[in-house]
């Protein structure tokens, strides 16, 4: 009863930095060069016309009425139009997140898998090989940046080894997307039993998020090996030892729950940073994302897709981080209770 | 008959950057069955070492060097692991840390049960509940599911003692089990240690830097110093005839009930001679300090968004004394009494609820704190605070750290005047002038006590407030630490207010004593009267739970 009253007074709590986010992205987009009016009316309009499509877009307006109007048609989940192709922002973004999200999670997973391990050993084994490896992928994954990774793969695997598939999108032309369920191609092929497309749209992933994950494994490795060093050498951990109890019970049981706290609370920071990251990637291999989307709307200067762009993942954040704190609250007992 | 526990010719040395560093020297005793052995000592004697190896829980850097550890007349050097928590276990100081924080004590002590496959899944809780039970946790059934962070002291060194006597082990190594605990909680927990390890037949290694705790507690105590076994003899032999220079300094070291301020140095005057002239002071009123109807209210949490906010904790709950000008008065009670809260609120570093403060004539609790920090007054009180190293900035040198009050209270601004008081400052508290150059992690703990004393008394106090300041010392440096205070008090001409949980301390230093319990105060009297003739019955308690070691009694015992 009172974890679940923690709990929503947590999500209670991720409401005014929702709506300080659409305070920022309605600035951020009005201080955003270009005069989506001049835009829109062509190149061939005058200064009359270019009034007149300011006023049909309400753009004459003073700007805090220009919010309300902005509030008024997010609670509607009107994001507005995309100037570049005409279609509502909302429904171009639905299509192309499920495609970010599956990438960020396959290399998130991915991160996780290696790095986790491989500082767990390294922490067990101080001054060993693992500790070794470990720092200097630590070292790598910090300083190679994401394009050079993504393109080095791609001209190893692809183009010298011939293993990859081409990385031009989530799935080979030889294949048709599986019926939209998750959005999920991986998820969504094996829900209607198609293996073939299954393996088709992870070998499709292998690379991209195997880039995304050589960036994201740095910070876990490195968390996850001062987490375990430090629990190790905690008095509870003695005290066990002291009692008699076996090795991979201390281990897994105290050294490593107790470390997974920073661990996770480090895991929600990496998910935002590779919602950054995913921009680039995309744009290497080819990447119906949201990513690539923001890019192209960017330099149209589309201001109501970049706005839908900001929006979606500065919401995105807040759901991660509220959704690491909860966990977080249902495994430490002492959440909550410092401040 | 045959020892239980033998530790024969061990030596260990440590790996540091420096190279190696011998921390143990041919150390040898040894525990007779059903025998409880104290081993005494200071920071750095090597007696924690001892004891880590004697499990098995030496640190990776440590290495044997030379003899070994026999458990029941077998040699077990590096094999204790089967012997751990079936045949040897061991109890830690600052017990909520050394319990898994985020599991539930009863799971915890159930982990060991089964380990050790003396419970199974059906069966743990029980027992768990049961083992709770005899070490007398009230409502087991309860706090069998409680989080350490949820009990307190106290209780979380129950529950490792429930831990550690679950599979029902021959040996029990209690290292420094109730430093940091209150008086009257280390004795309860002792003497339940005490009579569960009786009943049970075990024996005891009891480590401690405590002589009162060792000859309360134990038959037969080992005297260690810089990694060697100086002295070992059963307890009277050893209180009323100490052979060793060392075990004489220590028992003279220790303050107990009777002893005198220039006893705990052997007699000895303490390091440099006075310097300062007797100072004269501006006269002003007799009565230095009037504390009247102080009351200190923390907002308690909780009541959520909706509910009723509870009703606030009152630490302070309308106390009220005066003090005389050159006096030195002893705060005592127990952890939560409020005796700290009482005196930052005097010190003005903490605002009262309400009340006031009548200092040297003015009613300074009317300012708020952060104001005082800039008036005049706040150079006339200071403060020596609990922590030698932690009151110390770690990026400042010594110099640097008493030049500080002297720039920002005193107002000095010529460095070469600043030098020169620093120096004179050092000189007081005998601070040799060449450490003055070092930062705090390059000085010893007294040094760092001298540095933290130099600052306080650099704005020429009327009233220092010393809070614990001995209590994170050894006691050799401890009596020299007292004996410096009691002598700055007398040539400054300042008055006291000296704040601690032990009685004995406070005895040495301060005329007059006020006993707090949960913010009032329970008696007011001179030291001799409260020490020797408490009236309150809290005080009474809080004075028989004191260890003591006294020749007299175990001379005729």
């Amino acid at each position: 009863m009172e974890k679940l009253s923690r709990i929503g007074g947590r999500i209670l709590q991720a409401i005014p930095p929702v709506f300080g986010v659409i305070v920022i992205t309605f600035l951020l987009t009005r201080a955003l060069p270009g005069d989506p009016a001049v835009f829109f009316a062509g190149l061939m309009a005058d200064d009359s016309t270019i009034a007149q499509v300011r006023a049909e877009l309400g753009l004459d307006r003073p700007l805090p009425v220009q919010f309300l109007y902005y509030l008024r048609d997010l609670l509607q989940g009107d994001l507005g139009n995309s100037l570049s192709t005409g279609r509502p922002v909302l429904a171009e973004l639905a299509e192309r997140l499920p495609a970010s999200l599956e990438l960020t999670f396959a290399g998130l997973i991915f991160a996780m898998a290696v790095a986790i391990p491989l500082g767990v050993l390294a922490a067990t084994r101080p001054g060993s090989w693992v500790d070794h490896l470990c720092r200097v992928l630590v070292t790598a994954g910090v300083s190679l940046p994401t394009f050079f990774t993504g393109l080095f793969l791609i001209y190893v695997f692809y183009y010298i080894l011939g293993w990859a598939p081409s990385p031009l999108g989530r799935l080979d032309f030889l294949y048709l997307s599986p019926p939209q369920v998750t959005g999920f191609y991986a998820i969504d092929a094996l829900i209607v039993g198609d293996w073939e497309v299954f393996w088709a749209a992870l070998r499709q992933m292998v690379l991209p998020a195997v880039t995304l994950g050589l960036f994201a494994l740095a910070p876990i490795a490195r968390m996850t090996r001062a987490a375990m060093l430090s629990a190790l050498s905690g008095d509870y951990v003695r005290t066990a030892r002291a009692n008699g109890l076996g090795g991979s019970r201390i281990l897994w049981v105290y050294a490593f729950r107790n470390a997974a706290l920073p661990v996770l609370t480090t895991l929600g920071m990496v998910f935002s940073f590779l919602l950054g990251a995913n921009v680039l990637v995309e744009k290497v291999f080819s990447w119906p994302g949201i990513g690539s989307y923001a890019i192209g709307a960017l330099v149209a200067s589309d201001y109501a897709a970049v706005q839908g762009f900001v929006l979606c993942m500065a919401l995105l954040f807040v759901v991660v981080n509220l959704f690491i704190d909860v966990i977080l609250t249902l495994i430490d007992p002492r959440v909550g209770l410092e401040s | 008959m045959a020892p239980l526990l033998k530790v024969e010719t061990l030596s260990i040395a440590f790996k540091t950057r420096k190279g190696e560093v011998q921390a143990l020297h041919e150390v040898s005793f040894e525990v007779a069955p059903g025998e409880v052995v104290g081993v005494v000592g200071e920071s750095g004697s090597g007696k924690s070492v001892s004891a880590y190896t004697v499990i098995g829980l030496l640190d990776q850097a440590g290495r044997i060097t030379h003899g070994g550890v026999e458990y029941d007349g077998k040699p077990v050097t590096g094999r204790q692991r089967e012997l751990r928590g079936r045949e040897i276990s061991m109890i830690f100081q600052n017990p909520r840390a050394a319990l898994n924080p985020i599991m539930p004590v009863g799971q915890q002590i159930a982990d060991v049960l089964k380990r050790h496959a003396l419970a199974g899944r059906t069966d743990a809780r029980a027992k768990a509940i049961e083992l709770l039970r005899q070490v007398k946790i009230n409502d087991p059934e309860e706090r069998v599911d409680s989080y350490p962070y949820e009990l307190s002291g106290g209780m979380c060194q129950r529950v490792m003692i429930a831990l550690a006597l679950a599979c029902s082990p021959k040996l029990l190594i209690a290292d420094e089990p109730t430093t940091g605990l209150d008086v009257t909680t280390q004795k309860a927990t002792m003497d339940l240690v005490r009579d569960l390890t009786r009943a049970r037949g075990m024996s005891v290694v009891l480590i401690t830097h405590d002589l009162g705790m060792a000859a309360e507690y134990c038959d037969r105590i080992v005297v260690m110093e810089k990694g060697h076994v100086v002295e070992s003899a059963p307890v009277a032999q050893l209180f009323t005839a100490p052979k060793h220079p060392y075990t004489q300094k220590l028992i003279a070291a220790s303050p107990g009930p009777r002893s005198e301020l220039a006893d705990l140095t052997g007699g000895l005057p303490e390091a440099p001679p006075s310097i300062a002239p007797p100072r004269q002071r501006a006269p002003g009123p007799e009565r230095l300090l009037e504390v009247v109807d102080l009351v200190k209210e923390f907002p308690k949490r909780g009541g959520g968004l909706f509910g009723k906010k509870p009703a606030p904790f009152r630490a302070v709950d309308g106390i009220g004394f005066q003090m005389m000008r050159g006096e030195s008065l002893g705060l005592v009670g127990e952890s939560g009494c409020g005796k700290s809260t009482t005196s930052s609120i005097i010190a003005r570093l903490q605002d009262a609820t309400s009340g006031s403060v009548v200092f040297d004539g003015q009613d300074i609790a009317q300012h708020p704190a952060a104001r005082f920090a800039r008036m005049p007054e706040r150079g006339r009180i200071q403060m020596v605070f609990q922590d030698a190293h932690d009151s110390l900035d770690p990026r400042w040198s010594a110099a640097a750290a008493i030049a500080q009050p002297l720039r920002r209270i005193s107002g000095m601004r010529d460095g070469a005047a600043i030098a020169r008081r620093v120096g004179e400052l050092a000189e007081m508290v005998g601070l040799p002038s060449n450490l003055l150059s070092r930062y705090p992690h390059q000085l010893s703990g007294g040094q760092k006590a001298r540095v933290g004393i130099a600052r306080a008394i650099a704005t020429d106090p009327l009233l220092l407030i010393l809070d614990e300041p001995t209590s994170a010392l050894d006691v050799s440096v401890q009596a020299v630490v007292l004996q410096l205070l009691d002598r700055l008090r007398r040539e400054l001409g300042m008055s006291y207010i000296f704040v601690s949980h032990d009685l004995n301390v406070v005895r040495l230093l301060c005329e007059r004593v006020i006993v707090m319990n949960r913010g009032r105060i329970v008696e007011t009297g001179t030291a001799e009267e409260v020490l020797h003739a408490p009236k309150d019955a809290y005080t009474q308690s809080l004075v028989s739970a004191i260890p003591h070691f006294e020749p007299e009694r175990l001379r005729a015992s």
